[in-house]
């Protein structure tokens, strides 16, 4: 955990971000989930509620020019990453008005504009892809880092080890966000894990690296701006450990007979919005008033983006054939 | 070696393979299942429900994400005797671990001069239609068949499923077998004894006398409709599966087509490059004198699966494409 004497406070200008941020991932997912049950959206929909804190606080450290690349659970970061939720929705819709002209869906969000550089279905896939992106940025004389998110899952594929040992020894601007959920669809970490301190993973590639409660967003800020500030000057990548928690199923719907209801309800009293809510009301930083009217206008921007989605048109024919090559379609060869 | 059991009854494809799966277990110590989540989960497709319970989690096996791993893992396991069955519960995920079965699995026996016997299932699951977007849809049969000491396996329906999987299982060689996420709830008549249906050998689902529809996988069940709809053009279409890629029964497909006089072959894949060039070769070549017209072909366009429902309904063939396929040959006729 960070120490509390690199721990500044934030202010109040910060704290409501932080607080609009997560509230508008929780709210889009809840959105996402009912057009869901609706039948609006197909295929998988892994809700990343619980878990906003992570990259909420951890995207806050970033500028524009910064990337970000994550799994199939990243709704959340690419909205923290400054993602439209019209462009986000559309795409879990399947328009071609979404962030990937509806051929991605809610595990393939991607827009270059934002630094947003991916979200991948294959675990691990995205990880070498980042040390790439930390790589590029150097070479081309920019100070510009990269951040990677990964399940806890994802570390025991030989992509890891492969992205981890890269960016160390080409000293690349990468920070590995390890979201150690405690699971990996249905298999609890200790089922799979030879060492379940993920961060020590980090420790024989020389990488520095640490814990970090995922559930609190001031925790999760801390530790990026510090990790940031590493990587960005030249130090080399840097990986944290994310504590936290999947409230939700590993996609829309699973039996969860893998852990218990306590330890689901456990884990929901730790939510970080209500926890970051109470922390303004105390500090005085805002009131319940200024609070719900915070809520408000993130249902807006929610409901706008559902109507703007549902409205938008499906894809073209001709997008079938698109986008395999640059410069031609694929369609004559079929 | 097809043993004609007594009782049958009707049940799903899912079960046909969990059945499979439990009686194996029972009748051989040296068979054990492997795979993400197949053991306390049960399978992400239900295919190893309750096994875990049945047989202690030495025999149905929980890994890590990890598929190169436990490849690797269950090739050095059936090298000293074991028949592991591993599922790779995505088709995608293959390229994760194509070293270990292209590189090791499919090579050792030869390399090392027939002295390794190497008895190793992996099941996997592919196909688009359920708008799971290009990493999780792919057919990719083709690159198996391609490669020497692989064998290659696809079955349509819950008997087969079952029958094919144990004749895999029990075959001293690699077998992949290979089963289609649209087929998993289709019901069919399954005899509860454990029997097998022979690798290698096609099977004539419909009998026909002026065109063959060589069809895989979940291609079979289009052509059957596809024939029912080409009835009213005045043909009597028979329909062959193959079941088996590798080693393939051209001889049924031959005897077939030198009866009808025209053909056409049909699946879910990617057409460019897809396993239906090399039938249609082999028809040229086993029976070109006998052909009125050129053996068509019917598969995926030249792209990866899009999301967008919409355009995914267009990508994956179906009856239509097949009718339209067939007529277009016709029209070609010499
Ligand atoms: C290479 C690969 N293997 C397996 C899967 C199937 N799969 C999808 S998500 C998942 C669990 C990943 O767990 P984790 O990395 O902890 O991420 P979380 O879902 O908990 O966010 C698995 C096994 C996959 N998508 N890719
Ligand atoms: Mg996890």
């Amino acid at each position: 955990m960070v120490d509390s004497i690199t721990r500044q406070s934030p202010s109040r200008e910060q704290f409501v971000t932080f607080y609009r941020q997560m509230q508008l991932i929780r709210r889009f997912e809840e959105a996402a989930a009912l057009s869901y049950q609706r039948r609006k959206i197909g295929g998988f929909l892994h809700l990343y509620i619980g878990e906003e804190a992570v990259a909420t606080g951890m995207i806050a450290a970033l500028r524009p020019s910064d990337t970000v690349v994550a799994s199939y659970r990243e709704h959340g970061h690419a909205l923290a990453k400054g993602m439209d939720p019209k462009a986000a929705m559309a795409e879990l819709y399947g328009k071609v008005t979404g962030c990937s002209r509806g051929k991605g869906g809610s595990m393939h969000l991607f827009d270059t504009s934002i630094g947003f550089l991916g979200g991948y279905a294959i675990v691990a896939g995205q990880m070498p892809i980042a040390v790439g992106l930390g790589l590029a940025a150097v070479q081309a004389g920019r100070d510009d880092v990269t951040m990677c998110f990964f399940g806890d899952g994802a570390v025991n594929e030989g992509e890891f080890h492969e992205a981890l040992n890269l960016a160390k020894i080409w000293n690349t601007p990468v920070i590995f966000v390890c979201e150690n959920n405690l699971y990996g669809m249905g298999t609890a970490l200790a089922r799979a894990h030879a060492v379940q301190e993920i961060y020590r993973r980090a420790e024989v590639f020389n990488i520095p690296s640490e814990r970090a409660d995922g559930m609190d967003v001031l925790a999760m800020y801390d530790v990026a701006r510090k990790a940031v500030e590493h990587a960005r000057s030249g130090n080399g990548p840097y990986f944290i450990e994310a504590m936290t928690y999947r409230f939700r199923a590993h996609s829309m719907a699973d039996p969860e007979l893998y852990r218990t209801k306590e330890e689901v309800a456990r884990w929901r009293q730790r939510d970080p919005i209500p926890r970051l809510r109470a922390q303004m009301i105390e500090q005085g930083l805002a009131t319940e008033a200024d609070l719900n009217a915070m809520d408000a206008v993130v249902d807006r921007q929610v409901e706008e983006a559902v109507r703007f989605a549902e409205e938008s048109p499906e894809p073209p024919v001709e997008d079938l054939w698109r986008h395999v090559y640059v410069g031609y379609d694929s369609k004559d060869m079929t | 070696m097809t043993t004609t059991a007594q009782r049958t009854r009707t049940t799903s494809y899912v079960n046909a393979i969990l059945e499979a799966q439990r009686q194996l277990l029972t009748a051989d110590p040296n068979v054990f299942l492997c795979g993400e989540d197949v053991a306390l989960y049960g399978g992400v497709f239900g295919t190893s429900r309750g096994l875990m319970a049945e047989f202690g989690p030495q025999r149905v096996v929980d890994t890590p994400i990890s598929e190169s791993g436990i490849v690797g893992m269950a090739i050095g396991a059936a090298a000293t005797g074991l028949r592991p069955v591993v599922e790779i519960m995505f088709m995608d995920f293959v390229g994760v671990c194509m070293d270990q079965i292209v590189n090791q699995l499919a090579k050792m026996r030869y390399m090392f001069g027939g002295k390794a016997t190497l008895p190793v299932t992996i099941r996997t699951m592919a196909g688009g239609g359920r708008n799971m977007a290009a990493q999780h849809s792919q057919s990719l049969e083709a690159w198996f068949c391609h490669v020497p000491g692989l064998k290659v396996v696809m079955p349509s329906n819950p008997y087969d499923a079952k029958g094919l999987l144990v004749a895999a299982v029990r075959d001293d060689d690699p077998v992949l077998v290979i089963d289609n996420k649209m087929q998993l709830g289709m019901q069919g008549e399954v005899p509860e004894d454990l029997y097998e249906v022979p690798l290698g050998k096609a099977r004539v689902v419909r009998e026909g006398t002026n065109f063959t529809i060589v069809a895989t996988s979940r291609m079979v069940q289009e052509a059957l409709a596809a024939a029912e709809q080409l009835g009213a053009d005045g043909l009597n279409v028979e329909v062959v599966d193959p079941r088996t890629l590798q080693p393939l029964d051209i001889e049924t497909i031959a005897t077939s087509v030198r009866k009808t006089h025209r053909a056409l072959v049909a699946h879910e894949a990617v057409r460019f490059g897809g396993i239906g060039g090399e039938i249609v070769a082999q028809i040229q070549e086993e029976a070109f004198d006998y052909l009125d017209a050129p053996v068509g072909r019917v598969g995926a366009p030249f792209s990866p699966v899009p999301f967008s429902p919409a355009l995914e309904a267009l990508y994956v063939p179906n009856r239509d494409t097949i009718v339209t396929e067939v007529r277009r040959i016709l029209g070609k006729q010499v």
